[in-house]
């Protein structure tokens, strides 16, 4: 995986409350079996006026003028600036694969659905929890400024505005400690393998029924 | 010390070590897989040179983008119409074959939905960790499971350890008390608790649905509350261990017999919460409050009792909610305080993995029975959850019910809930759904959905536009 230590860049908005993954992007793009190739796509149906098309050339397609992302100001951003609950509903690792693939390295918002949340930590894109007060400071700056950068500082746990506010927020050690080192998850767990199998040996003799029925 | 709720004793045996940093590994029972969140997994699998842990948890089928109409599917995968869709498929076949997992085939007597298909087979039981890369996998939580959707990093992470890295969730009780009026059903209840708590009331919870409205209600009326848990935010969704939920189970494929079952029995009825388990939070309900429920706007918590208007804008209490509401009227083409009875709808959809179950098919043929679907409807789609539920609704006829009525019979499958096949609605299309979400575009670009149960959407079919079941031509229920 993709590692994550620091982070500068320009700021683009999401400018609502409870962005579901299926805006993120839409499920005609998830009949695709690879995980690159999403970031045309992403939130499609806001993006473009026409209906889009798995597999389908995007450059010639008439781009919403009223949709932020396509303000000259905001291309080339790399951190999302978001409201509260953003990514809720599906499950759809395409949503960060969507997010990544565009150009997004970050997201900053008050609150994450739960699964969207930790997938994003599984694609090197990290998603930072600042309070409702603090995402309206920055809205606020970003809406005043053209060209608006924020620097994000991983170990530090900061977000550090050229204004002088230095935000900090939380993650977990676990999820900290696989982005900034691009750690593989799967041959973490796989160091385990006694354990697993040890719990395994148990859980059969306890609960057999659990084992085998399927075949 | 105060005792162990529902959850607590779902994690504690599973917890196969817990780490210092706080994160904990955690065992899987049941993997359940479809075609469209599995294939970048397997290929993950194959890239990083790894195969699966173990092969007798698997459980696959294709669900989520294969066609409704019986002409397509009986040409199989080799005669899907949309080469996208059709590669997706046959990588799912091909993985499972390559591998050996148990797959139920596209046309194979066992496919469905896979939180249909999952339970009726009982490849799902009491007591399991059961996960699939789909959000609503909470559904198998009516078995007083621990379920939860994945990613498909998580997916592939399954696959490969039979565990996830996982943090423990906070518990939340859901009690709704009382006994539910004539007409209010499992979906009533579940819009009602997403109405009062939010679409992300839940977050970082897992739900016990407790108190005798869940008590009364069946297993697969508790698996509609379920499914719905993500709606308001929570990944888990559970109702504990009864006679019903052992009675449900019994006799089902993969459940165990004999001495076995016995056994499996003694433990599953000690999956309930301690009478003085502690929750982080607590959510009451009665059910004298919950009327059926429509939803209006573009986010489930965006529901009202059918006998209820629209909001208006002078309603809200701050800008941000002016804000969502303007849009998602502008978006629904709703005017605020209309009635809700008032909306016509275009298209409706009586299926989804929250509502296309065999209790679903008969509430719904109770309505449309010896009633004609209005003039002014352009199509209503009745989608079978599985072949199982499909064969037994044609055994009692209800398959004929609905044809008379001038609907759809169809093949099962996820359909017009997620529109990745040919159902889906046109841009402005109002549809009356059983699904689960009313997303913006989420049944098709610029559709507009109303998320209710299989009897107000039959209702819905027959008038032509929302109505109340309970005063229905005369009363249906």
């Amino acid at each position: 995986m993709k590692a994550f230590t620091a982070h500068r860049g320009l700021v683009g908005p999401m400018d609502r409350a409870n962005v579901d993954t299926d805006m993120i992007i839409p499920k005609q793009f998830l009949k695709s079996i690879k995980r690159s190739g999403f970031g045309p796509n992403l939130f499609d149906e806001l993006r473009y006026m026409d209906e889009g098309q798995p597999g389908a050339d995007c450059s010639n397609r008439p781009v919403n003028p009223d949709f932020p992302l396509n303000f000259p100001r905001f291309k080339g951003a790399s951190v999302l600036l978001a409201r509260k609950n953003f990514g809720c509903g599906s499950s759809r690792e395409h949503a960060p694969w969507a997010l990544e693939d565009y150009g997004f390295n970050a997201v900053i918002a008050p609150s994450y659905a739960d699964i969207f949340y930790n997938n994003c930590f599984k694609n090197g894109l990290l998603p930072v929890i600042l309070t409702e007060e603090q995402v309206d400071i920055l809205f606020n700056e970003m809406n005043a400024e053209e060209g608006y950068q924020l620097s994000i500082d991983l170990p530090a746990q900061t977000v550090t505005t050229d204004s002088g506010h230095v935000f900090s927020f939380e993650l977990d050690k676990f999820r900290k400690e696989c982005l900034l080192n691009g750690l593989d998850e799967i041959g973490l767990t796989l160091k385990e393998a006694d354990a697993i199998k040890d719990y395994e040996a148990q859980r059969a003799a306890q609960h057999p029924w659990v084992f085998g029925a399927i075949k | 010390m105060a005792g162990k709720t529902l959850y607590d004793k779902l994690w504690d045996s599973h917890l196969v070590k817990q780490n210092s940093d706080g994160s904990s590994l955690i065992y899987i029972d049941r993997h359940v897989l479809h075609e469209v969140t599995s294939p970048q997994a397997f290929e993950g699998l194959r890239l990083a040179d790894r195969k699966p842990w173990r092969l007798d948890t698997n459980i696959a089928t294709p669900d989520h983008n294969i066609s409704t109409d019986k002409t397509e599917r009986d040409a199989g995968v080799a005669g899907m119409a949309d080469e996208v869709s059709r590669i997706q498929v046959q990588t799912l076949d091909d993985n499972c074959d390559l591998y050996g997992i148990k797959e139920y085939k596209i046309n194979e007597m066992g496919q469905g939905i896979v939180h249909v298909m999952g339970p009726e087979l009982g490849a799902t039981m009491p007591g399991m960790t059961v996960v699939c890369g789909d959000s609503h996998t909470a559904t198998h939580g009516a078995l007083a499971c621990l379920a939860h959707g994945i990613g498909t990093s998580e997916v592939e992470h399954v696959l490969a350890t039979q565990c996830l890295v996982a943090k423990k969730m906070k518990n939340m009780r859901v009690t709704v008390d009382g006994t539910v009026g004539a007409g209010v059903t499992p979906k009533d209840v579940v819009l009602a608790i997403i109405g009062k708590i939010g679409t992300a009331g839940g977050n970082e919870h897992a739900i016990e649905f407790a108190g005798s409205v869940f008590r009364d209600m069946s297993i697969e009326g508790r698996m509609t509350v379920c499914n719905m848990a993500i709606e308001a935010g929570a990944r888990v969704g559970m109702v504990a261990v009864d006679q019903k939920t052992i009675d449900y189970c019994e006799g089902r494929q993969f459940v165990p017999k004999g001495d076995m079952w016995v056994q499996a029995v003694e433990y599953w009825n000690g999956l309930v919460s301690d009478g003085d388990a502690v929750f982080d939070t607590e959510v009451v309900l009665h059910a004298d409050e919950i009327a059926p429920q429509v939803t209006w706007g573009t986010s489930p918590e965006m529901v009202a009792p059918v006998t209820a208007s629209v909001p208006t804008l002078d309603e809200q209490s701050n800008d941000e909610q002016r804000k969502g509401l303007e849009r998602a009227l502008e978006y629904m083409g709703l005017e605020g305080g209309q009635a809700i009875e008032s909306i016509a709808v275009d298209r409706v959809f009586i299926g989804s993995c929250t509502n296309s179950r065999i209790e679903d098919m008969r509430a719904a043929a109770a309505v449309a029975k010896g009633r004609q679907v209005a003039s002014s409807v352009k199509q209503v789609l009745i989608v079978p959850g599985s072949q199982m539920v499909k064969a037994q609704a044609e055994a009692e006829g209800l398959d004929k019910v609905f044809i008379a009525a001038g609907m759809d019979w169809r093949e099962p499958g996820c359909s017009m809930c997620l529109a990745m096949n040919a159902d889906k609605l046109g841009a402005g299309e109002h549809c009356a759904s059983t699904s689960n979400r009313n997303f913006e575009g989420r049944q098709g670009n610029g559709g507009r959905t109303h998320l209710m149960s299989p009897a107000m959407a039959a209702a819905a079919a027959v008038a032509g536009h929302i109505v109340d079941v309970r005063s229905f031509d005369g009363g249906v229920v």
